[in-house]
């Protein structure tokens, strides 16, 4: 790598140290800065170019997109985002995105919370079990259970609300696929907590629930809120689920009805709505992202470094 | 309080267990099951016969199931180490590799720009990744940015010469050699800003005065990243080793959206995960579906535990 540079100052011991040596930057530590500010700016470029490529392209024409792919459109044809919502059902597969979405993240951060609390912070028979069938699911490849799925799924028909084709479904195995991640990082999380509040709070006798409740959530609230859009991020882009639960074309999601229309033979000719419709999907995402970023990387490092 | 433990505790696991048990455990539970039937998928799930290890014997005669598993080995060695490597190296630039008047060891400058910048591919469905980098890797005509660039910059006219007339454009889909590389670019592209976040948050705990000192016995740049960095953050990499291996496992959803079902031309991007979907989809054979799904878990499993031992190492306790 770049990072191997001549290493002329090996010699610690009888090396005389310069009167300021924090303040000394030579010539040569000033080239590797250059080189290694080089190579940052080269990956920033690396990743948001094809970003930046997509976003122009989606104000272009067709003619437009195939002849110069890489320059300027001359107008902007927001007409393009018009066809994508419409013509091509963006629009409905945004809406199913926001309402699966919405059920799944909050079944998933209620139900995952519950479950590392009393993982983390409580001895009892089958604790170990438990927190290693939970974190067993994170090596599941899931396209091993996509046959199975969708007759389990098919087979909760009977329940009103359930079924293939329902929201509820959807988003309840949503919510069985991100267990594992989250029970893992926030049992991580709540074992981090200080004890000192929550034998105060049963010395005032407080009850479990309410320990739970007024105490440890709003400690480890940090650490739900990067789950929480970290979930958000993973549930808004599934793709392989829904494939199997959501069939019929008013029901999917907006990763599904984008790969549709890249498939689609229809669509190939209209390749700049194709684009439309990809930045009318990573919009939302990129919103939260930029809004909430420093907040995702917060939870992130939480449960890695422990 | 300890008498009463159990129902809290036993109502605040049941609903997540629940889910869990219905929606997860159970779906593999069946495959499991169904790998050692004859089940098409077609028919009723009750009509079906057991027929032993059946399935897993086709598993030694299948020709396209080699190239899926050369591929997921390719993957499993290239994606983790170069994903890494460029992580570790942008996360030491990033975190430790200024050196700014005041502060011995600082990040450069525009760092935190650097941070949000490098993360935007995690943030991206696996659909859109392939709407991206089908453009990238398309031919010039058809919009392909990598081509219409290197046709600018006069790479077409050097490949005429060598090749002969017309074929000045590396069509990077009609090799089928390429195939695996492409998917293995692509996974690394949106995978490493995830690492300098995660190595970044790692580096930013270790405390400074230990790079002061480290300056001051006059380490170079690559010594104190080789010697300090790297032992200090070894437990996260080790994590991420794990977490990249696992993925490398998978990459389905890039290779059936990019290559499609088939894995390309002549099915030399194919990958165990499509290998998977192919026969339970497009070829109807549900149960040899699971046979090829529980192969992948077991070697999933097998590569997750060998992984863990190979990197195992002393913890360093940081002050």
């Amino acid at each position: 790598m770049t990072m191997a540079t001549p290493t002329a100052e090996s010699t610690p011991v009888s090396q005389k140290q310069p009167p300021h040596p924090v303040q000394g930057v030579g010539p040569g530590d000033r080239a590797i800065s250059v080189l290694n500010g080089g190579f940052l700016l080269l990956w920033g470029l690396i990743t948001t170019l094809p970003l930046l490529w997509a976003i122009i392209s989606a104000f272009k024409t067709n003619g437009e997109f195939r002849t110069k792919p890489l320059a300027l459109p001359t107008s902007l044809q927001w007409d393009n985002f018009v066809r994508a919502w419409t013509e091509a059902n963006i629009g409905q597969f945004f809406i199913n995105s926001v309402i699966v979405v919405s059920m799944s993240l909050t079944m998933t951060m209620a139900f995952s919370a519950m479950a590392a609390y009393v993982l983390a912070r409580y001895d009892f028979v089958g604790n170990r079990l438990v927190y290693y069938l939970f974190l067993g699911g994170l090596m599941f490849p899931v396209f091993l259970a996509l046959v199975p799925l969708f007759f389990v799924v098919n087979n909760t028909s009977a329940i009103p609300g359930l079924g293939l084709n329902s929201y509820l479904s959807l988003a309840l195995v949503y919510t069985a696929f991100s267990m594992p991640f989250t029970v893992f990082f926030l049992t991580a999380f709540f074992r981090t907590l200080p004890t000192a509040v929550e034998e105060a709070a049963i010395i005032d006798g407080c009850s479990h629930f309410m320990l739970f409740w007024r105490v440890m959530v709003p400690m480890a609230k940090p650490g739900l809120i990067s789950l929480a859009l970290f979930n958000f991020l993973g549930h808004w882009n599934q793709y392989v689920l829904p494939l199997v639960i959501m069939q019929s074309n008013d029901k999917k999601v907006l990763a599904q009805g984008l790969a549709q229309l890249v498939r689609s033979t229809g669509f190939r000719a209209d390749q700049v709505a194709l684009f439309a419709g990809t930045v009318i999907a990573l919009l939302p995402v990129l919103i939260v992202y930029v809004l909430f970023q420093k907040k995702v990387q917060a939870g992130l490092t939480a449960g890695l470094l422990k | 309080m300890r008498h009463r433990k159990y129902p809290f505790v036993l109502a605040f696991l049941a609903p997540g267990l629940l889910v869990y048990g219905i929606f997860m455990l159970s779906p593999y539970a069946q495959a499991i099951w169904f790998s050692f039937t004859d089940w098409s998928g077609l028919g009723r799930a009750t009509d079906i016969e057991f027929i032993g290890f059946g399935n897993y014997l086709r598993l030694l005669d299948d020709e396209q199931l080699r190239v899926a598993l050369r591929n997921n080995f390719i993957l499993l060695i290239v994606v983790p180490v170069v994903t890494l490597l460029i992580a570790l190296f942008l996360a030491s630039m990033l975190n430790v590799g200024g050196r700014r008047r005041g502060a011995a060891v600082t990040g450069v400058r525009g760092s935190a720009v650097y941070k949000v910048v490098y993360f935007f591919p995690l943030v991206l469905s696996t659909a859109i990744v392939a709407v991206l980098f089908n453009y990238v890797f398309a031919p010039a005509r058809a919009g392909g940015v990598l081509n219409t660039i290197s046709n600018a910059i006069g790479v077409d006219w050097v490949l005429e010469r060598i090749r002969g007339e017309g074929r000045g454009e590396i069509l990077w889909f009609g090799e089928p050699a390429f195939l695996i590389w492409i998917i293995a670019v692509v996974m690394i592209w949106s995978f490493v800003g995830f690492f300098v976040v995660v190595f970044s948050a790692a580096m930013q705990s270790i405390p400074r005065d230990i790079y002061e000192a480290a300056l001051l016995d006059g380490s170079s740049r690559f010594n104190t990243f080789r010697r300090l960095t790297v032992p200090l953050v070894w437990d996260t990499v080790k994590v991420s080793w794990v977490y990249l291996a696992i993925q490398a496992m998978d990459a389905f959803a890039l290779v059936h959206i990019i290559l499609g079902v088939n894995g390309g031309p002549d099915g030399q991007g194919d990958v165990l995960g499509v290998a998977v979907y192919r026969a339970a989809f497009a070829e109807s054979n549900a149960a040899y579906a699971a046979t090829i799904g529980v192969l992948l878990l077991l070697l999933t499993m097998a590569i997750t535990l060998m992984f863990m031992r190979a990197l195992r190492r002393e913890r360093v306790e940081l002050a």
